[in-house]
């Protein structure tokens, strides 16, 4: 059996066969969101929960759909509405929500190290949703669902990720699972934003034309526009004038480049309008895969410890729907 | 073949069967209009797809096909602590409306066949669903019942029963294990 | 009052005679009154008797760099429980830093930290007093006041002198009472809101990162107006290999700098931050395995002068939270001796060198008429049993302060005894304690 963690924090000491199998369950969990009823009783009572200290209005959906497509009963709390600005600590919020018997808490943190600190003292699983510049596990398995599904083979395969690498949990993640499968790693940026020990990531340069030169992939970061009072580049323009991806840049990359982004996309900053919309971007296809990726994880991660007991026989049928928009399959019919 | 094992079908019989099943699929059915074949995995497809081949033989008409993995449907997996690999569904048609045989190798408790019922109904509405085993070994947990049967094999519930195919094991044949005595 | 006590049989090792041999010690009155081979029966006539075969007899160990968070942070540590975490580890004597609440930036302030010590009757507690008021960094405090209330140096640790202007100020004020200056070298603007060493692994962690330069910068400075102004430097907590070097060509080039190393900077790597283990992290951070050897070094060949631990206990709660939020500083009374002898091991540093680092050379920087075990002493005495195994488990610590990197860890070698003024303030064996 492939997959037995008990959380998902990072990729980082992820193998290649726990990643493979990843990917291969999330694969098989795609043709669910492709259905009519987009709907899987696999995850029938369980509780999930979201934790997120930081805004994240993209990742918290995808999330919460996958879980409601696994019928799992979905909360989430957000910093601004919960007793964090009470005072509670992390450890306090999180124990007492522990104590409501969730099988899995989704975090996402400002703090590098969050979801492992909770994870050493929970009893239900965890998954890190993005810990501050550390890892974001299932950004990245959707970028490598993404690459795998176009590229087949992810082993050699170069890949160039361009932006603010230094304060990136995306990349990061991204850099340790490739690394892993044997990919090669480019990183460009301007020197503020990367650090000397990255080489022993990749190539690192500061050139974006050189950067994306015959790439497979090139996977643009977000520029958090917060960094440019703080000296890391002087003004967004001139951020923008030495990396943005336009059009002229993909030209060096190969024929059948893949442009990838996390999302939300700065239109014109870190990428230009005409690439983000065009014919290389995978960027939409990244977001579907997300929901697959998650489901596939929540799938992996809450059939452990919380076992509540199935009585032997039960029906469909006597389901109770668990949310009040999504109708249980039974009640759905296609007339004709 | 260990001391507690025998075969209860060779080669030759599992074609037979086989073939006797598709004739019967197209006598109760008159024809291939709206039949549509869905292969449980993992053995399941591989009988599917014999069936759909010897169809195929008899009336010259290729009947839609899919592949369908139960393992989300399952009513036991809080019970165990592994998780089953899923491999996938593939429906590549639609279910409405059709004749669907859902094929399997063996029947067993009945909640397999009960999950993948489940999972049907979640693509569509079919005109009706009838089913096709290469055995049946009886000790029924839920009220299903096969359509048609390559073979009645009566057995004990502490004997296994395995069918062995060419696509997937090397040789065609179904046997029954007897568990140890203790 | 007291009974003479008899020292028998132990290894004396007393750097400022270079004494390293078997010798009897008789302690009367507080007094060491004779170290020799053999004494007289009749001096010996009514005194207890410590057998001390197989172990060190040393000079009541000094350290001076410790935090006692009283008056203020009393839910941390108190002078009390402070005092007796330090003779429990070996130690007779600290200098206790001015960070508290109030800062001790006057007289009051450093005269209650002496009363608490002297309630405690304990270890010996010799305050210093901040550079700046209320550690602010603008303007001087009342040293003077100060010193005649009993600080032995002035020191803003735990808070950087960033303003350079005030730092010249500062040596040329102290020199005039012959007080050393206790540098914290960090420049803030460089450290930035790095919670641990900038490299490889603050890379991996995705941690932000405090580079060995926001030290150095502030050292080279530091030294510099050090050449300017005349007045002593003392460079509390040194962590880099780039320091050393400073250090080392200052004292090359004459200038009076003394420097102090802790025990986690001379014993662990940042790799003990692994996980983000809040245990592993303070202020300076856990350097690279360079930066370790390098200190290493420099204790076996004198340019780091002291072994002071920077006991800087914290409430659980502040260190069971996420590591960015978890606050600065380990505790260290407890294992600096065990620690240190390893080192002494390990790197081949005559026992004799390293335990003036911890004696004599901590009470020549700070005046203190201590660190030596020649007749006419004070009877400040460490009896160690050098080769005693024992496992660190902080709970069981006499400091309140529980967060230590070296929880698990097994140690060689402890105080069995602790004597201050010729009084024993800490005794045990094999789990004992008075």
């Amino acid at each position: 059996m492939p997959f037995t963690r008990r959380h998902l924090l990072g990729l980082e000491d992820v193998s290649s066969e726990e990643l493979s199998y990843l990917l291969d369950t999330a694969q098989s969990f795609k043709e669910i969101s492709e259905r009519e009823i987009k709907k899987v009783p696999t995850l029938r009572g369980k509780t999930v929960v979201g934790m997120f200290y930081e805004a994240s209005t993209r990742t918290r959906t995808s999330f919460e759909i996958a879980a409601k497509r696994m019928s799992a009963d979905f909360v989430s709390l957000s910093a601004s509405t919960s007793s964090v600005t009470k005072g509670e600590t992390l450890l306090d919020t999180a124990r007492n929500l522990d104590a409501m018997r969730p099988d899995a808490l989704i975090l996402r943190h400002a703090s590098s190290g969050a979801p492992h600190f909770l994870a050493a003292r929970l009893d239900c699983a965890v998954i890190n949703a993005g810990d501050g510049a550390h890892e974001h596990p299932t950004q990245a398995l959707l970028d490598l669902l993404t690459m795998r599904e176009r590229k087949q083979k992810l082993a050699g395969l170069t890949v160039a990720i361009v932006g603010d690498v230094l304060h990136s949990r995306v990349a990061r993640s991204n850099v340790f699972a490739l690394k892993t499968l044997g990919a090669n790693i480019r990183l460009v940026g301007p020197p503020t934003l990367l650090a000397p020990e990255m080489r022993a990531w990749g190539d690192v340069t500061t050139d974006l034309h050189e950067g994306v030169r015959d790439a497979d992939v090139i996977m643009m970061l977000r520029i958090q526009l917060e960094r440019q009072g703080k000296n890391f580049f002087p003004t967004v323009d001139e951020y923008s004038r030495y990396f943005c991806l336009t059009e002229s840049a993909v030209a060096r990359a190969k024929s059948d480049v893949m442009i990838m982004h996390p999302g939300p996309i700065n239109r014109g900053v870190e990428i230009a309008s005409d690439v983000a919309d065009g014919p290389y971007s995978v960027i939409l296809d990244q977001v579907t895969n997300g929901i697959a990726v998650r489901m596939a994880v929540l799938y992996l991660l809450t059939n452990q410890a919380r076992t509540q007991t199935h009585s032997e026989g039960e029906t469909q049928a006597e389901l109770a729907a668990p949310e009040v928009e999504v109708v249980a399959p039974r009640l759905r019919r296609k007339v004709g | 073949m260990a001391a507690n094992q025998r075969v209860v079908m060779d080669a030759q019989a599992v074609e037979r069967a086989l073939t006797r099943v598709a004739h019967e699929v197209l006598e109760r059915n008159k024809g291939t209009h709206g039949l549509a074949l869905i292969g449980i995995r993992s053995r399941g497809v591989d009988i599917a797809k014999r069936l759909r081949q010897k169809i195929r033989e008899i009336e010259s008409v290729e009947l839609p096909s899919g592949i369908m993995d139960i393992t989300l449907y399952r009513d036991d997996l809080s019970r165990s602590r592994q998780h089953p690999e899923v491999k996938g569904t593939q429906i590549p048609f639609a279910v409405d409306d059709k004749r669907i045989i859902l094929v399997d190798d063996v029947l067993f408790t009945g909640r397999t066949i009960r999950a993948a019922l489940d999972a049907l109904m979640d693509f569509g509405r079919p005109l009706n669903v009838q089913l096709v085993v290469l055995i049946d070994r009886g000790h029924r947990e839920l009220p299903i019942r096969a359509d048609y049967v390559g073979k009645n094999l009566p057995t004990s519930v502490s004997e296994s029963v395995h069918v062995r195919l060419t696509e997937s094991d090397g040789c065609d044949e179904v046997v029954i294990t007897r568990a140890e005595e203790r | 009052m007291s009974q003479p006590v008899h020292i028998r049989g132990g290894t004396v090792i007393d750097p400022a005679s270079g004494t390293q041999e078997r010798r009897d010690v008789l302690v009367r009155e507080g007094k060491i009154i004779a170290v020799s081979e053999l004494i007289a029966e009749e001096a010996l006539a009514g005194a207890k008797v410590i057998e001390a075969a197989n172990h060190l007899v040393l000079p009541g160990l000094i350290d001076m760099h410790v935090h006692l968070r009283e008056p203020g942070y009393e839910y941390r540590e108190t002078v009390e429980s402070g005092t007796r975490a330090a003779v429990a580890g070996g130690f007779t004597a600290m200098a206790c830093m001015a960070n508290t609440k109030p800062v001790n930036d006057s007289a009051a302030v450093t005269e209650y930290i002496l009363e608490r010590a002297q309630a405690a009757g304990l270890a010996r507690v010799y305050p210093i007093g901040a550079v700046s008021k209320e550690l602010k960094g603008e303007e001087l405090a009342e040293i003077g006041e100060m010193r005649q209330a009993g600080i032995v140096a002035v020191s803003d640790d735990g808070m950087p002198i960033m303003n350079g202007g005030l730092m010249r100020r500062a040596l040329e004020y102290s020199s005039m009472f012959g007080l050393p200056v206790i540098v914290h070298e960090e420049d803030r603007l460089i450290a930035g809101d790095g919670v641990m060493n900038e490299g490889a692994m603050s890379l991996r962690l995705g941690l932000k990162g405090v580079p060995a330069a926001a030290e150095e910068a502030m050292l080279a400075r530091d030294l510099s107006l050090l050449e300017r102004t005349g007045g002593r430097l003392h460079v509390a907590h040194a962590s880099t290999a780039g320091s050393v070097d400073l250090i080392r060509r200052a004292k090359d080039r004459g200038l009076a700098v003394t420097a102090e190393a802790a025990p986690h900077h001379f014993t662990l790597t940042e790799a003990a931050v692994e996980g983000y283990n809040t245990r592993a992290k303070m202020n300076p951070p856990l350097r690279t395995l360079q930066d370790v050897e390098a200190i290493r070094h420099a204790l076996a060949d004198g340019t780091i002068d002291v072994i002071a631990s920077d006991h800087a206990p914290h409430h659980r709660d502040e260190k069971e939270v996420e590591f960015d939020h978890a606050l600065n500083g380990v505790v260290g009374l407890e294992t600096t001796l065990a620690l240190s002898l390893r080192l002494a091991e390990e790197a081949q540093i005559p026992l004799l060198r390293l335990i003036a680092a911890m004696s004599l050379n901590p009470a020549r920087i700070l005046g203190l008429p201590l660190g030596t075990l020649a007749p006419g002493a004070e009877a400040d005495i460490t009896v160690v049993d050098p080769s005693s195994r024992w496992t660190v488990q902080a709970a069981r610590f006499q400091s309140k302060g529980r967060s230590t990197p070296f929880e698990g860890m097994e140690l060689r070698g402890h105080a069995v005894l602790t004597m201050v003024a010729g009084r024993i303030v800490w005794r045990t064996g094999m789990g004992q304690s008075i």
